[in-house]
């Protein structure tokens, strides 16, 4: 089946993204297509590259870089939602005036109409938060 | 092509102690381009973010309550409210923003796009969603 | 269309599990997830909640946050079974549509 996960919440913070990389990556050992990842309000913090989490826990950004790597996933940030927060991939950095750009590996900025189109073409949608 | 999905907006949280009323919002608004069949449903604290008198003048943020008047304009004038969160809080329709569209199968006329229904009655609705979002 | 349900926050925390038995159409299923699985407690004070509404929703709880918790399972309400992450997934597929009640 065609599925797609919505994640609302910041790594760490809460265990809605821990919970969705579960699931997610259960869903694709079953051979499910995971058609998106869509990241909104905080969630959009699991998309910066610049994370040092303990060395003895696990790190949630390298996790979804990695999955999605793997699996070739659509990890999408809302842009409106990433500009609030600072999350800021090289042409959104261009385009604010920022002098950095902070984008992990497999995620990209973009609109809100690629969670609803996630919704429309995908058989099921999952969303995780708080 | 695909065919029109039944999205519904559930909203149970509060506006301005967090964002996930204004953010939630914002979905709505986009996804109103998609022309799918959209409603919202506002459950628990969630009937506040429709309180009318909202200033926000105090706190200096911004006030995104008119933004819910504009939702008629975009075809989202399917609004339920929980008449039993209602109650609990000490509210009735009244002290809600006056949310209206224009019919355009009845000439125009100006309707209210809230609907006070009972749990049953959004049981049933949420029931027949094809996407729900949270928020 | 048989729904899925899934809760995430304790029912002594929240009053997420109390809505999402409200509102959910009987046939459905809900599954209590993260936080939520403390909603699978046997005799603690919303037990009652739950157990009412057996009759008409199937209950699960994904075991990996009940291992997390240190909850054994003759802690839970009779009746509630116990799923991974694949049954998770099993779980939004056999069910048209999953409502998470956040």
């Amino acid at each position: 089946m065609k599925l797609s996960v919505q994640i609302n919440e910041g790594p760490y913070t809460h265990a809605a993204s821990d919970t969705a990389y579960q699931f997610t990556k259960a869903a694709l050992e079953k051979g499910h297509e995971i058609f998106r990842v869509f990241f909104y309000h905080d969630g959009v913090n699991n998309g910066t590259r610049f994370t040092t989490p303990p060395q003895d826990d696990r790190n949630l950004v390298n996790l979804w870089s990695e999955l999605a790597a793997k699996h070739n996933l659509d990890l999408v940030v809302c842009v409106a939602a990433a500009q609030r927060r600072g999350i800021v991939d090289p042409d959104e950095a261009k385009r604010n005036g920022k002098d950095g750009d902070n984008i992990a590996p497999g995620f990209r900025i973009s609109g809100l109409g690629q969670l609803i189109e996630a919704g429309i073409q995908s058989e099921r949608l999952v969303v995780f938060g708080d | 092509m695909s065919e029109t999905k039944r999205f519904l907006y559930v909203n149970r949280k509060a506006p301005y102690g967090t964002i996930y009323a204004l953010e939630s919002l914002e979905v709505v608004l986009i996804g109103a381009a998609f022309e799918q069949d959209v409603a919202l449903a506002f459950v628990d604290d969630g009937v506040f973010q429709l309180t009318k008198g909202q200033d926000t003048t105090g706190i200096g943020v911004k006030n995104f309550s008119p933004t819910y008047k504009a939702l008629g304009d975009y075809d989202v004038n399917k609004i339920y409210v929980e008449k039993e969160s209602l109650e609990a809080r000490g509210l009735t329709v009244d002290d809600l923003m006056p949310l209206k569209y224009e019919d355009e199968d009845d000439d125009w006329a100006e309707k209210d796009s809230i609907h006070v229904v009972s749990s049953q009655e959004l049981s049933e609705i949420i029931d027949q969603s094809d996407i729900v979002l949270s928020f | 269309m048989a729904m899925l349900h899934t809760v995430n926050k304790s029912p002594t925390d929240r009053n997420t599990l109390e809505s999402c038995i409200r509102l959910a159409k009987k046939g459905g299923s809900v599954l209590l997830i993260e936080d939520g699985v403390y909603g699978a407690i046997k005799g603690a004070a919303k037990a009652g909640v739950v157990g009412n509404a057996m009759s008409g929703l199937s209950f699960y709880v994904l075991g990996p946050d009940l291992k997390a918790r240190g909850i054994s399972e003759d802690k839970l309400i009779d009746g509630i079974k116990i799923v991974d992450y694949n049954g998770f997934v099993d779980l939004v597929t056999e069910h048209d549509t999953t409502q998470s009640w956040l």
